[in-house]
C-alpha cells in the first residue's frame, strides 16, 4: 500500500463532495468522479431549506439533533451559501392543537429554539399568510444555495490537492481477487474542464478506496460489483415562483404530507413537495397535479400563491434506503437517516463503501462519519476540520462595503454579486473591463461569468449553477445568447471556446431550461414563453439556424434594390449615398 | 355620452395600426385606443411575410408561393394571396424607410444571433447588411452592450456560410457610460453627436465612434453595428456615419428594447393620423355592453369607465405575448369579448417536449370567419361587427414560420377595409 492512501469518491453532489474536501483536508490523496455537473443528482435538485430540525422534532429527534447541530455549522463555515430567513410552523384552525404541543416540545427535546407567537404576530411577519392561520411556532429555518455550498466544498478540496472530474460516468468498477482496486470512467470530452465537441476516453482509476456516494445511483454502482444496494428513490417536486411571496420558511404544522413547505430562495419561493416512490432515478414521470398540488394546498397557508406567477418546476429524488427488513410500504415512513454499508463486512468485498439515504443539511456530518470510516481502513487518526474551517468565499466575511462605487455597479447588483461571492468578490469583481450585466433577473455581470467559465469549462449548466444566470423570471429568455458568447473565444487551460463549441452549449442551455418551465405554462409564464420563443426563433432564427442545417443557396435571395451587390467594393462612396435614398 | 366613430380598433401594434390605416384610407372615421407599449417594441422591426413553411421547408425564396401550400385555416389562406399583396402595397405606400418592396423574393438578413432570416422587408437601415450581397463585411459591437458580440456573430455567420467575409470587432463606445446604459441613450448621443469625454477631451459621440472604427476598417465596403443609430432621424446618423468611414453603414435587428420596431411604430402613427385617424393611448379597454352586436366598450381611465361606441370594432390586442389571448392553469381565453379560443383541454398538450418543437400554444388564438370574425364554439360569429386582426388570431405559429409581420399587416388590412365599408 502506498504511504499516502489514494481514496476514489463516486459523485458530486454535497455527500461525495463533503467527504472529497474532508479527506483531503486529511491528507489523504482523493479523486472524485462525477458522470454529470456538480450537484447533478438530487443536491441539484433540493428545496434549498437549511433544517433548523423542526420538520423531524415529533417523527426523527435523532435526526432533529444532528440538523440543529449541522445548521449552526454551515452557519459559520459557508456564511456565503446560507440566509438565516428564520422559519415557522403555522397551525391553520383544522391542524390539531395536540400535534401543535408535540411540535413545540419536541422542539425544546431537541435543543432547536421555539417559539410560539399568535396569529397576528405571524401575519405581521409575513403578511400575505392566510388569516385564519392561528399561530405559529418561530424556529430557526434558513435558506442555502446547494450549487454554491458544493462548488465552494470542491474549490477548498481542490486547494487541499484533490481532483475532481465531472461528465466522467463510472463504467465499471476494478475488481481483483475480491477486491475493489479501483473504477473505469468515460470522460464525456476528456479530463479536466470540460469542453464541448471534444473526443473523451476511457480511463482506469486505481485507488486503495472507493466511497460510493452516488445516492439514487447508488445501486446501479453496487451491481458492477454483483452486491444489492436496496435505495428507494422517491421523487418530489418543487415549484419555483417568480417572487418571494414570503421571507421566512413557511411549514404546516401538521403530521408528514405533502405539498407543506415554501422555502423563500434568492429571488424566488420554492413550493414543496411529494413523496413518490419511483423504479429508476433518471426516468420517471413529471406529472400535472404534483405542480396542481403545490398551489392548490400552500394556498390554504399563503392565498396569493393562487394567483401568482410560477416560472418553472423541477423533480429531485431522494435516496432513500432502509434496511431490508424494514419494509416500509409508503415512503413517507422511511427513515431520512443515513447508512454506512461497509461492503466488506455486509458483502465480502473489501475495497469499498457506500454511503446512502441521509439528508443535505447534514451532509458535512455524514462526510465526516464516513472519512473517519475510511481513515480507520488505514488506521490513520487525524482529526476532521471541515466544522471549523470556512469554506471559500466565507472567510472573514463582512459583506457592507460600497461595492457600488468600488466596482462601478448599481447597487442592487452589487449587493447581490458580493453575497453570492462572499468574500471572493475582490478577486472575481476587480476588473478594468467594463462589466456589463449578462443576465438582469439576477443580476449577475460578466465577471461573474468569466469566473465561472473558468472554473467548469464550456458548460453554461455549470456556469448557470456557479452564478444564477438564467435562473431568474424570463427564464434565460434574454441572457442564453449572451452567455454564449461570453463563452466563445474565451480560453480556459489552453482551450479556446471557438463557435462551434459555443454553439453546442448555447442549445443544450437553451433546452435545459425548457425542460423546467413546462411546468408552469399558463398565465404570465406562458406569455413569458412565447415572447422567449418569439425572440429566440422570430428574432434570432435559432429555430432554423443554418450553421446546423443545410446549406443556403444565397445568391437566391434579394440582394438589394438600389445596389446589387458590388463584390470589388470599390465604389463604396456611390453605395454610401445611394442605400440612404436621399 | 360615449365617445363614437365609425371603425373602434383595439389595439397599438402592427395589426391595430394596419387596420386603423386601412378603415381611415376607405374614407371610415377611425379611432384607435391602445394600452401599453406595443410588441413592437420588442420586435426586430423587419418584416417577415413568409420564411419557412409550417413542416420547417425553407429558408422559402418566394412567400407568396409558400402561401399556397398552407393550411386552410391559416389567417393567409382566409384573407387570401391577393389580400396580402394587397396589404404589402400598403404598407410600401405608407412606410417609406423600408426596402424590399421591388421584388417579390425574400431577402437574408444577419441576425443579432449570428444566423440569417428571410424577410420581405427591411429598414433602410438594414439594407446594406443583406446577407445575399457578396461584399465582405465587418461587424463592430460596444464591450459593454452583450446583446451583440461581433466576433461570436461574425464566426456564427460564417459557419452559416455566408457568401463573404465577415470579421467582428469589439470596440469601448466613446465616452464613461454606464456599463448598463440603454439603447436609447446611445441612440441620442449618436443623434445628437452629443458630446462624451474621451482622454479629458470634451468631443461629439458620433464623431469619436468614427475614430474608433476608422482603424479597425480593412477593405471591407461595409460596417454593421448594433441598432443604436439614432431615434427619430437615423438616416441622418447612418449618412453622417457613412460619409465619415467612407462605406456602407447597416444596423443589425435588435433585441428588445428595439430602435427599429420603436421607428416602426411612430411612423405607422404618424401615417394614422395623415390618414385622419384618431387614437389614445394608456388605458386598457375592460368590458363592453352587447350581445349579437357590440354596442359600447369601456376604457378603464383612472377609476371612470370612459365609454366608446362604434358601428364596427376591430381586436387586434396581441397573442399571448400582448396579452390579447390569456390562460390560467384551466383554460385559454380572449379577455375581452371572451371570444373562443381553441385549445387542448389538458395543459399538458399545450407544449412540445423539445425547445424549438411544434408548440401548440404558439398557434393559441380565436378562430375566424372569411371576414375575420370570430367565431364561437359552434361556429357562428361571436359578433356580427367585430373582427380580429394579427396574434390575436389562432392557427399559425408566426415564430416558426417568420410570419408574424405579414399576418398582422394583411389581416389588420383586411379586416379595417371590411369594417371600413360596412360601417358606409
Amino acid at each position: 500500500m502506498a504511504s499516502t492512501p489514494h481514496v476514489l469518491v463516486i459523485g458530486g453532489g454535497s455527500t461525495g463532495i463533503g467527504i472529497a474536501r474532508d479527506l483531503a483536508m486529511r491528507d489523504l490523496d482523493v479523486t472524485l468522479v462525477e458522470q454529470g455537473n456538480l450537484t447533478h443528482g438530487t443536491t441539484g435538485r433540493m428545496h434549498g431549506l437549511l433544517h433548523s430540525g423542526g420538520r423531524y422534532a415529533v417523527s426523527d429527534q435523532a435526526s432533529a439533533k444532528e440538523c440543529i447541530q449541522e445548521n449552526r455549522v454551515l452557519r459559520d463555515i459557508a456564511s456565503h451559501c446560507v440566509e438565516m430567513t428564520g422559519g415557522m410552523f403555522v397551525k391553520r384552525p383544522e391542524d390539531t392543537e395536540e400535534y401543535f404541543e408535540k411540535k413545540l416540545e419536541g422542539c425544546r427535546e431537541c435543543g432547536i429554539p421555539a417559539e410560539v407567537i399568535s396569529g397576528e404576530e405571524a401575519r405581521k411577519r409575513e403578511p400575505h399568510l392566510a388569516k385564519d392561520i392561528d399561530k405559529a411556532i418561530a424556529v430557526p429555518d434558513g435558506a442555502i444555495d446547494p450549487f454554491r455550498l458544493v462548488v465552494a466544498n470542491a474549490a477548498s478540496a481542490e486547494q487541499h490537492g484533490a481532483r475532481i472530474e465531472t461528465h466522467s460516468p463510472v463504467t465499471d468498477l476494478l475488481i481483483e481477487d475480491g477486491e475493489v482496486v479501483g473504477v473505469e470512467v468515460k470522460h464525456k470530452s476528456g479530463p479536466g474542464i470540460r469542453v464541448h465537441g471534444t473526443e473523451g476516453g476511457t480511463e482506469e482509476i486505481r485507488a486503495d478506496y472507493v466511497v460510493n456516494a452516488s445516492g439514487a445511483w447508488a445501486g446501479q454502482i453496487g451491481e458492477m460489483a454483483d452486491v444489492d444496494i436496496e435505495v428507494r428513490p422517491s421523487k418530489g417536486v418543487m415549484t419555483i415562483m417568480n417572487i418571494r411571496q414570503v421571507d421566512t420558511v413557511i411549514n404546516r404544522c401538521r403530521p408528514k404530507g405533502d405539498a407543506d413547505i415554501v422555502v423563500p430562495h434568492e429571488t424566488t419561493a420554492i413550493l414543496g413537495t411529494t413523496d413518490e416512490e419511483v423504479e429508476d432515478p433518471e426516468d420517471y414521470p413529471e406529472e400535472q397535479w404534483e405542480v396542481d398540488l403545490m398551489i392548490d394546498t400552500l394556498k390554504e397557508l399563503v392565498p396569493m400563491l393562487e394567483e401568482a406567477r410560477t416560472i418553472r418546476s423541477f423533480w429531485g429524488v431522494r435516496p432513500l434506503y432502509e434496511p431490508p427488513d424494514v419494509g416500509s410500504e409508503d415512503p413517507t415512513d422511511i427513515t431520512r437517516d443515513f447508512f454506512l454499508l461497509d461492503h466488506e463486512e455486509r458483502d465480502d468485498l473489501p475495497g469499498m463503501t457506500s454511503i446512502v439515504g441521509g439528508k443535505f443539511t447534514t451532509y458535512r456530518l455524514m462526510a465526516e462519519k464516513i472519512s473517519d470510516h475510511v481513515c480507520e481502513q488505514f488506521d490513520i487518526e487525524r482529526e476532521c476540520r471541515t466544522a471549523d474551517e470556512p469554506l471559500p468565499g466565507s472567510e472573514d466575511f463582512s459583506v457592507l462595503r460600497d461595492y457600488m462605487e468600488e466596482f462601478g455597479l448599481r447597487s442592487p447588483i452589487g449587493r447581490r454579486s458580493v453575497e453570492r461571492l462572499g468574500s471572493r468578490a475582490d478577486e472575481v469583481l476587480k476588473t478594468n473591463e467594463p462589466n456589463p450585466v449578462i443576465c438582469e433577473c439576477e443580476g449577475v455581470t460578466r465577471a461573474e461569468v468569466q469566473d465561472a467559465i473558468k472554473q467548469s469549462g464550456s458548460d453554461l449548466n455549470a456556469v448557470r449553477i456557479r452564478t444564477r444566470a438564467s435562473m431568474g423570471n424570463c427564464q434565460g429568455g434574454m441572457c442564453v445568447h449572451r452567455l454564449a458568447s461570453e463563452l466563445h473565444d474565451t480560453s480556459v487551460d489552453g482551450d479556446t471556446f471557438d463557435e462551434a463549441i459555443a454553439r453546442e452549449a448555447w442549445d443544450e442551455l437553451l433546452q435545459e431550461r425548457w425542460k423546467g418551465q413546462r411546468h408552469a405554462l399558463w398565465g404570465e409564464q406562458l406569455s413569458q414563453a412565447m415572447l422567449n420563443y418569439a425572440l429566440h426563433a422570430t428574432t434570432q432564427n435559432r429555430d432554423n439556424d443554418p450553421a446546423d442545417g443545410e446549406p443556403v443557396d444565397f445568391a437566391a435571395f434579394d440582394a438589394g434594390g438600389d445596389h446589387v451587390g458590388d463584390a470589388s467594393g470599390t465604389d463604396v462612396a456611390a453605395d454610401g449615398g445611394e442605400t440612404d435614398g436621399y | 355620452m360615449a365617445i363614437e366613430s365609425d371603425v373602434l380598433v383595439i389595439g397599438g401594434g402592427l395589426a391595430g395600426l394596419s387596420s386603423a390605416i386601412s378603415a381611415a384610407r376607405e374614407g371610415a372615421d377611425v379611432r384607435l385606443v391602445t394600452y401599453k407599449q406595443s410588441t413592437l417594441r420588442q420586435a426586430s422591426g423587419l418584416i417577415d411575410v413568409l420564411g419557412y413553411t409550417p413542416d420547417g421547408d425553407g429558408p422559402l425564396t418566394d412567400p407568396y408561393e409558400g402561401i399556397d401550400a398552407l393550411p386552410e385555416d391559416h389567417p393567409y389562406r382566409i384573407v387570401g394571396v391577393d389580400t396580402v399583396r394587397d396589404a404589402m402595397s400598403m404598407f410600401d405606400e405608407v412606410v417609406d424607410t423600408y426596402q424590399g418592396g421591388h421584388t417579390d423574393t425574400n431577402a437574408l438578413l444577419p441576425t443579432y444571433g449570428g444566423t440569417v432570416k428571410p424577410t420581405a422587408r427591411y429598414p433602410d437601415g438594414a439594407s446594406a447588411g443583406l446577407a445575399s450581397d457578396d461584399r465582405d463585411l465587418l461587424l463592430v459591437g460596444f464591450e459593454a452592450m452583450p446583446d451583440f458580440d461581433a466576433p461570436h456573430v461574425a464566426a456564427h455567420l460564417r459557419a452559416a456560410g455566408v457568401p463573404f467575409d465577415v470579421r467582428g470587432v469589439t470596440i469601448q463606445f466613446p465616452g464613461e457610460l454606464m456599463d448598463d446604459a440603454k439603447v436609447t441613450r446611445y441612440a441620442k448621443l449618436l443623434e445628437n453627436n452629443g458630446p462624451v469625454t474621451v482622454r479629458g477631451r470634451e468631443r461629439g459621440a458620433r464623431d469619436a465612434l468614427v475614430e474608433r472604427i476608422n482603424p479597425e476598417l480593412e477593405d471591407e465596403p461595409r460596417v454593421g453595428l448594433p441598432a443604436v443609430l439614432g431615434d427619430d432621424d437615423a438616416a441622418g446618423v447612418r449618412a453622417a456615419l457613412e460619409a465619415e468611414l467612407g462605406v456602407d453603414v447597416f444596423e443589425v435587428p435588435a433585441t428588445p428594447p428595439s430602435m427599429p420596431g420603436v421607428r416602426l411604430e411612430d411612423r405607422l402613427f404618424e401615417a394614422l393620423d395623415e390618414a385622419g385617424g384618431n387614437f389614445e393611448s394608456g388605458n386598457p379597454v375592460v368590458s363592453f355592453d352587447g350581445q349579437d352586436r357590440v354596442e359600447t366598450v369601456y376604457v378603464d381611465k383612472q377609476d371612470a369607465r370612459i365609454p366608446f361606441s362604434a358601428d364596427q370594432y376591430v381586436l387586434a390586442t396581441g397573442g399571448l405575448v400582448g396579452k390579447g389571448v390569456e390562460s390560467d392553469r384551466e383554460r385559454v381565453y380572449e379577455p375581452i369579448f371572451d371570444c373562443y379560443v381553441p385549445h387542448p383541454e389538458d395543459r399538458y398538450d399545450w407544449f412540445d417536449e423539445a425547445v424549438f418543437g411544434e408548440h401548440p400554444f404558439a398557434g393559441f388564438g380565436v378562430d375566424p370567419d372569411p371576414e375575420l370574425r370570430p367565431l364561437d364554439a359552434g361556429g357562428s360569429p361571436e359578433f356580427q361587427n367585430l373582427r380580429a386582426a394579427g396574434s390575436v388570431l389562432g392557427g399559425y405559429d408566426f415564430a416558426a414560420e417568420k410570419s408574424g409581420s405579414g399576418v398582422s399587416i394583411a389581416t389588420g388590412y383586411h379586416a379595417g377595409r371590411i369594417a371600413a365599408q360596412e360601417a358606409q
